[in-house]
C-alpha cells in the first residue's frame, strides 16, 4: 500500500484527462446499471412465476373469453388442485395514460392461488363483505396516493357498466404487498360477482383461468388433459405453464434485451479504447520517469504492477461511481416507474457482473501499456531525458 | 568495505557492443578500471566516448558484452534483471544531469521514493528523507514540487534522493551539466563534502575541467579505453 501515493499522484498528473476518462467509465457503468434494471423489469417476471401454476386461455388469443362453466370442468381433471378466473378489465382512471392492470377476480381463489400476495386478515374479511370492494397493490396505491376507504371511478372500453353511468366505482378495502422482490404490486383487483352482474354484456364469460396443479412434473400432462377436455367445443383452450406464458409475454421484450446488450457491448468497447488510450499515453509520456524508477531499483514486475494499478484505479473509480449512481437513480425512479415497469430494480447479480467488468476493464486497458513499461530498457529510457 | 584502500569497483576487460541494424558499435573495449573505497573519481572524455555507458555498467543499469564488473567483491555482470534491481536499490545512488525528479511528487516524496523499496515504516521513511534534505540544505523546501525549484535546488533534491538509502557508491552523470557556474560550484562542494565528511565513494562524469579539479582522481575515456592523462 505504500505505493498508493505514487499511483494516486500519477493520476493527478493530467487532471483533466483523468477526469474525462473516469467520467466516460462512469457513464458506461451508469448506463450498464440503468439498462440492467430495465432489462430486469422486462424479462425478470419469468423468474417470479410458479411452476405449480398453469394458465388456461382461449386457443385463438388472450382477448377471446371462455365460459364461466369451464371452472368446474377444469377442477375435475386429475392433477388439478384449484382453479381461479381472471379477466382483463383494462380499467382507465381519468386519463388513458393512467394505465395499470385491473382484473375482476374471485377474492378467496386469488389469494389462495397467489400466496406471494400478502394481505392482512381484516382486509381479506372486508373484501369478502364489500361487494364493490377492491384490493390494490402497494405500488399502485403509492402512485396515485390511494388509501383504504377511497372510492375509485374507473372506465373500461371493453366492459362498460350497465345502467345510467358507464363508469364503475370501487371502494379500496385492502392494499397488498409483494412477498418477493421485484414482484408486481401494480395490480387492481375487484370482485367478479359484482363485475358480472353489473356489466352490459358478456355475462358469464371469463378471460382466462389460473390453475394450480399437484406437481410441476405433471404440468405437460395436465395441460394436455385440459385442452383435450374442451376440444371441438366453441371455445377451445390453450394451456401452458405460467413460466411459458410469462416467457411468451417477455419474448416481445427479448429483442429489446438483445438491443440493450448490443448497446452495452458497444459502449464498453469504446470505453476500453478510451481507458486504454489514456493508459498508453500516460506510459508513453513518462518513459524517462519509468526509467528513473527502474534505475532507483524498481523491478520490471513492480513497474508493471504500478501501471496496472493505475488502470485498475481508473476503472474502479469510474465503475464504482457509475454503479453507485445507477443504484441511486434506479431507487429514485422505481416508484414513478412502478406501474409501467414493475420489478424495476438492480438485481445483486447485475452488480456482481459490474464488479467483474470493472476488473476486466482495468486489466485489459492497462495490460499493454504496463507490458511496454515493464520491457523498457533503463539505459534507453534514460537517454530520452533531454 | 571499511578499509579505505580496498578496491570497491573492479571493472576488468569489459567490452560493450551496441548493434544498430547490421552495424556493430564497439563503445568500450577491453576496459579496466579500479576505484577504491572513499575515492572521488572524475570521468572525462569527448561526447559519445562511452562515459554514460561505463557508468551504467558500474551501476548495474546495463550489462557488459564481455568482461566482469565487481562491486565490493560481488560480481554483478551475471545477475538477472530482478536481482540487479534489488542490488541497485541497496548499493547505488544515482544523480542525473537533468535531475530526473518525478514532477508529480514534492521534494520530500521524491526523496522518499527509493525508500519505498526498503522495509522502513512510513515514519522512518519520512525521517530519513527529512535528514537527507537537511544534508543538502533544503530542509524547508520539502513540500515544494520540482517546478517550484531552481535547477540547483532540483539537483540538491536529486542528490538527497541518491543518498537517502546510504548507498555504497554515488554515480553522477554530468551533475552540473545543466547548471550555471555558481549553482554548479555549490553542487560540487556538496559532493566533495559527502566524499570527505561521510566517506562516500563517488564516480562523476563531467565535461568541465573545473569540476574534475574537485575530484581526488581523474580518468579520461578515449576511443573505448581509459587513460590517466588527458590525451589533448
Ligand atoms: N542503447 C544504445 N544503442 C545503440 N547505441 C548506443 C546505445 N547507448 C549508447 N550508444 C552509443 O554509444 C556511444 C557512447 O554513448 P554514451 O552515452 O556512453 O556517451 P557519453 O560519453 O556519455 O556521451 P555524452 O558526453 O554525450 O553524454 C554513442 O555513440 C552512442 O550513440
Ligand atoms: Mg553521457
Amino acid at each position: 500500500m505504500k505505493f498508493a501515493g505514487l499511483i494516486w499522484s500519477n493520476l493527478k498528473r493530467r487532471r483533466l484527462r483523468t477526469a474525462l476518462t473516469v467520467l466516460s467509465v462512469l457513464i458506461a457503468f451508469l448506463l450498464f446499471g440503468f439498462l440492467g434494471a430495465i432489462k430486469q423489469a422486462l424479462v425478470g417476471g419469468v423468474d417470479l412465476t410458479d411452476a405449480n401454476r398453469l394458465i388456461v386461455r382461449h386457443r385463438v388469443s388472450i382477448i377471446q373469453t371462455l365460459p364461466v362453466s369451464y371452472m368446474n370442468r377444469i377442477t375435475r381433471i386429475p392433477g388439478v388442485v384449484s382453479v381461479t378466473p381472471f379477466t382483463w378489465f383494462n380499467g382507465i382512471y381519468q386519463d388513458p395514460k393512467n394505465f395499470f392492470g385491473s382484473f375482476p377476480v374471485d377474492p378467496a381463489g386469488l389469494l389462495d392461488m397467489f400466496p406471494e400476495f400478502s394481505l392482512p386478515a381484516e382486509q381479506r374479511k372486508a373484501w369478502a363483505e364489500t361487494r364493490t370492494g377492491a384490493v390494490i397493490g402497494r405500488g399502485l396505491a403509492d402512485r396515485f396516493g390511494w388509501k383504504i376507504g377511497d372510492r375509485i371511478p374507473l372506465n373500461s372500453p371493453i366492459w362498460p357498466k350497465a345502467g345510467s353511468s358507464e363508469t364503475w366505482e370501487f371502494d379500496v378495502v385492502g392494499i397488498y404487498d409483494a412477498g418477493k422482490k421485484g414482484a408486481d404490486t401494480s395490480g387492481f383487483y375487484f370482485r367478479y360477482d359484482y363485475f358480472d352482474e353489473a356489466r352490459q354484456r358478456g355475462k358469464g364469460s371469463i378471460g382466462w383461468y389460473t390453475v394450480r396443479i399437484d406437481s410441476p412434473a405433471n404440468s405437460a400432462t395436465v395441460a394436455k388433459a385440459i385442452d383435450a377436455e374442451f376440444l371441438n367445443s366453441p371455445a377451445e383452450t390453450k394451456s401452458e405453464s405460467e413460466g411459458a406464458f410469462a416467457q411468451g409475454f417477455a419474448q416481445q421484450f427479448g429483442d429489446i434485451a438483445a438491443i440493450v446488450l448490443a448497446i452495452l457491448a458497444a459502449v464498453f468497447f469504446t470505453i476500453l479504447l478510451v481507458a486504454g488510450n489514456t493508459m498508453a499515453q500516460s506510459v508513453r509520456e513518462r518513459t524517462n520517469e519509468l526509467g528513473v524508477l527502474k534505475a532507483i531499483g524498481f523491478s520490471n514486475e513492480r513497474v508493471l504492477a504500478v501501471i496496472l494499478a493505475e488502470s485498475f484505479l481508473i476503472a474502479a473509480l469510474g465503475g464504482g461511481l457509475g454503479l453507485g449512481l445507477a443504484v441511486m437513480l434506479v431507487a429514485a425512479f422505481a416508484p414513478s416507474l412502478a406501474t409501467y415497469l414493475p420489478g424495476f430494480f438492480l438485481p445483486p447479480g447485475q452488480l456482481a457482473i459490474g464488479a467483474v467488468l470493472i476488473v476486466v476493464l482495468g486489466f485489459v486497458a492497462g495490460i499493454l501499456p504496463a507490458l511496454t513499461a515493464m520491457r523498457l530498457r533503463i539505459a534507453e529510457a534514460l537517454r530520452r531525458s533531454a | 568495505m571499511s578499509n579505505n584502500h580496498e578496491v570497491l569497483v573492479d571493472v576488468q576487460g569489459v567490452d560493450r557492443v551496441f548493434r544498430r541494424g547490421s552495424e556493430e558499435i564497439h563503445v568500450l573495449q577491453k576496459l579496466d578500471l579500479q576505484v577504491r573505497q572513499g575515492e572521488f573519481l572524475a570521468l572525462m572524455g569527448p561526447s559519445g566516448s562511452g562515459k554514460s555507458t561505463l557508468l551504467n555498467l558500474i551501476g548495474g543499469l546495463d550489462r557488459p558484452s564481455n568482461g566482469s564488473v565487481a562491486i565490493g567483491g560481488e560480481r554483478i555482470d551475471g545477475l538477472n534483471d530482478r536481482q540487479l534491481a534489488a542490488w541497485r536499490a541497496r548499493h547505488i545512488g544515482l544523480v542525473f544531469q537533468f535531475y530526473n525528479l518525478l514532477p508529480v511528487l514534492n521534494a520530500q516524496r521524491n526523496v522518499e521514493l527509493p525508500l519505498l523499496l526498503t522495509s522502513l515504516s512510513a515514519t522512518q521513511r519520512r525521517e530519513h528523507a527529512a535528514a537527507a534534505l537537511d544534508i543538502v540544505g533544503l530542509k524547508d523546501r520539502n513540500t515544494s514540487f520540482p517546478t517550484q525549484l531552481s535547477g540547483g535546488e532540483q539537483q540538491r533534491v536529486g542528490i538527497a534522493r541518491a543518498i537517502v538509502t546510504d548507498p555504497t557508491i554515488l554515480l553522477c552523470d554530468e551533475p552540473t551539466g545543466d547548471l550555471d557556474q555558481k549553482s554548479g560550484d555549490e553542487i560540487l562542494s556538496l559532493l566533495q563534502a559527502l566524499n570527505r565528511e561521510q566517506g562516500k565513494t563517488i564516480i562523476m562524469v563531467t565535461h568541465d575541467p573545473h569540476a574534475s579539479h574537485r575530484a581526488s582522481r581523474t580518468v579520461y575515456l578515449n576511443k573505448g579505453r581509459l587513460l590517466a592523462e588527458n590525451p589533448e
